[in-house]
């Protein structure tokens, strides 16, 4: 199988299906002539031409909407966010228009458009442009919101975002783009709401996705190697529909659960999953919920609080002890 | 510069169109009407936005469209629906909550819509609807199609985020949509001269966004339908977006409660002399088409189609509580689904 970098997969999902349909475009801030800010559009327009692969003014509520609109009438826009904290001047195009047309129109509209970008905290950039917004669009029904945590998933998730008749928030994150893994040569989609063991274990359950399923990992392979401890990951690829009963199975053989997010612990997404969870896990939990987050406070710029804030490997390691009483 | 009308070739309208027209606009009013007796009678709920006085504004635009091109507008979307042909019946079951309301009892007055139609709501964000206009507008574009999208919006609007950078948009791209502002005077009750900075609003459009503006009188539907074929034409043969100002007023209160304090009623009735269907019946008297007995007939016609639909979409059932799963996604999922 060959092996490519995530933002390879991305690029590679979207050329598959702009070749398969003609009423896909992408649509963005520099996706076009700057080949993408992060090169996730490398070649596009080259390959097919400045109505289908399209510069965007910093306009976020204006292409956004740009988007909407085309999709009720059938096109299938991607529509590119520099990052997903940019998407917030164009919440009432994301959170209104495009999930809520079906509803309030009684089904006469679908609006199949994929809002994709980078969510989370990079690379230093302080307070307003180091959203991880999961939480905040897995809140709103209408939306689908899908996080792909290897390059695998990254191409056979987004290719069904495309092809979604719903509106899809798919979410990556800077650090990833140059990860590299295995993608098969042919064709492949994967489902939405379907999570992924990403490793399996008996002591602990621990609920991750993208960034910090990988930081989720790290931490369990750590806590084999110093304790013996062996960790169950569940991934669930897609947090809207969220894949509960994968979760709730695995909970059940372990006695136990930690949540790993990137985005703040207030109503966050590891507070859904730990009330999902205890709706059908109650009576089998050994210890109650852990949920590890971002710490509740705007993202700092410098180095030493940022790191502090954003969650590692030693803190999900820590909660995971703390979850199975782990005495030293 | 660019001139429209005297660009565009004159079509003079028929004695029959002008007829639809007028009964299209007393049909509104007594729609209207109508909404504010059950508004009263609290088989409406919600906000409730009339159209009353700026009835020849949908009326003569939409009329210079085709069935095939695009319509979106606000909230103040009762006029547009009826003049786009949709049936009141199913208009007014929409109003009071009913399951065979044109949007299925989910988006009340604010959010009609009509898929067979081309009607796209129906939209109750200031503003939110317009970059979706030029989403249509790309679509059309894209697709190398021989449409317009028609955009409406009140005055209220242009001091939106959202309405700027759709116009942006357009102009950039160069795409087939007619912005058409209904300037009542009022964005709810704040006149246009307290939150525009340039209260000529079709000034606002040509140096900033290379969209031309224009304007047109919107209390006369004959001025309405020659301004919208113009615009259409330059629509249609490429030349981008345009621009247009229609001066109209709102003879009721922004919605339903409003208590109508930042005007007089002196203010009102000087506009109410220059009624849009009144102008259009002195027209049609002078031209022998109409006189004081075809007047009643089609009034009383009016009245009893509109009480009959009022009648059978007040009978009609309400939705089933499991219907409000239904459309939220293309299939239901979901642990919280039904």
């Amino acid at each position: 199988m060959p092996e490519i970098q995530f933002r390879e997969a991305l690029n590679q999902a979207m050329c598959e299906e702009m070749d398969r349909d003609p009423d896909v475009f992408l649509i963005g801030e520099e996706v076009a002539e700057y080949d993408g800010a992060y090169k996730v559009s490398q070649g596009m327009l080259a390959r097919f031409g400045p109505m289908r692969v399209v510069d965007s003014p910093i306009s976020e509520a204006g292409f956004a909407g740009l988007g909407v609109g085309a999709a009720m009438v059938g096109m299938r826009p991607i529509v590119e966010f520099m990052t997903f904290s940019f998407s917030l001047v164009a919440f009432d195009q994301v959170v209104n228009n495009a999930p809520k047309m079906r509803y309030m129109s009684g089904g006469q509209f679908k609006v199949p458009i994929v809002f994709r970008g980078i969510s989370g905290a990079g690379q230093q950039l302080a307070a307003t442009h180091s959203w991880t917004v999961d939480a905040l669009y897995t809140h709103v029904p209408g939306l689908k919101v899908v996080v792909p945590t290897t390059p695998y998933e990254a191409k056979g998730l987004l290719k069904t975002a495309i092809r979604d008749d719903d509106p899809v928030v798919f979410l990556e994150n800077e650090a990833m783009y140059g990860n590299r893994g295995e993608v098969p040569a042919e064709e492949y989609l994967l489902p939405f709401g379907k999570a992924d063991i990403k490793r399996e274990g008996f002591h602990c359950t621990i609920v991750a996705w993208g960034h910090g399923c990988l930081t989720a990992l790290a931490a369990a392979e750590q806590l084999h190697k110093d304790h013996g401890i062996e960790v169950e990951i569940i991934d669930p690829r897609s947090l809207r529909p969220l894949d509960i009963d994968t979760i709730a199975e695995s909970v059940k053989k372990t006695g136990c659960c930690v949540t790993v997010e990137e985005g703040y612990p207030t109503c966050g997404m590891g507070a859904e999953i730990t009330a999902q969870v205890q709706e059908k896990c109650f009576d089998d939990l050994d210890h109650h919920i852990i949920r590890v987050g971002s710490l509740d406070v705007p993202m700092p710029y410098s180095k030493v609080l940022l790191n502090h804030v954003v969650p590692g490997a030693q803190r999900v390691a820590e909660a995971v002890k703390q979850a199975i009483y782990f005495q030293r | 510069m660019i001139t429209l009308v005297e660009q565009s070739q004159k079509v003079e309208p028929s004695p029959a169109q002008m007829m639809d027209w007028y009964r299209q606009m007393a049909l509104i009013r007594q729609f209207e009407l109508r909404c504010a007796q059950s508004y009263q009678q609290q088989k409406i709920g919600g906000f409730c936005h009339l159209y009353v006085g700026q009835e020849a504004v949908a009326v003569g635009s939409i009329a210079a469209v085709r069935p095939t091109d695009y319509i979106i507008t606000a909230y103040r979307d009762h006029g547009h629906a009826i003049a786009r042909g949709m049936d009141c019946q199913s208009l007014l079951a929409e109003l009071y909550g009913k399951a065979s309301g044109c949007s299925h009892g989910k988006g009340g007055s604010m959010h009609f819509f009509d898929r067979e139609k081309n009607f796209f709501g129906g939209h109750a964000i200031v503003a939110g609807h317009v970059p979706l206009a030029v989403g249509l507008g790309w679509a059309i574009k894209y697709r190398k199609e021989d449409r317009v999208v028609l955009c409406y919006f009140g005055d209220g609007a242009m001091n939106q985020g959202a309405f700027h950078e759709a116009l942006n948009l357009a102009g950039l791209f160069k795409l087939p949509v007619i912005f058409m502002v209904e300037n009542n005077g009022y964005g709810m009750g704040t006149h246009v001269q307290r939150a525009s900075a340039v209260a000529e609003l079709k000034l606002r459009t040509g140096d900033a966004y290379g969209i031309p503006g224009k304007h047109v009188d919107g209390m006369d539907c004959l001025a309405m339908y020659e301004m919208t074929l113009a615009a259409a034409q330059y629509c249609r043969a490429g030349h981008g977006s345009l621009f247009i100002e229609v001066k109209t007023y709102r003879y009721r209160g922004h919605s339903m409660s409003d208590p109508q304090k930042y005007r007089t009623r002196e203010e009102v009735a000087k506009y109410q002399e220059h009624d849009p269907i009144g102008r259009l019946e002195k027209l049609l008297r002078a031209k022998n088409l109409l006189d004081d007995a075809k007047v009643q007939a089609i009034n009383n016609e009016i009245h009893a189609h509109v009480e009959e639909a009022h009648h059978q979409a007040d009978m009609a059932p309400f939705p089933q509580t499991q219907d409000v799963w239904k459309d939220v996604y293309a299939n239901p999922y979901g642990p919280y689904k039904s």
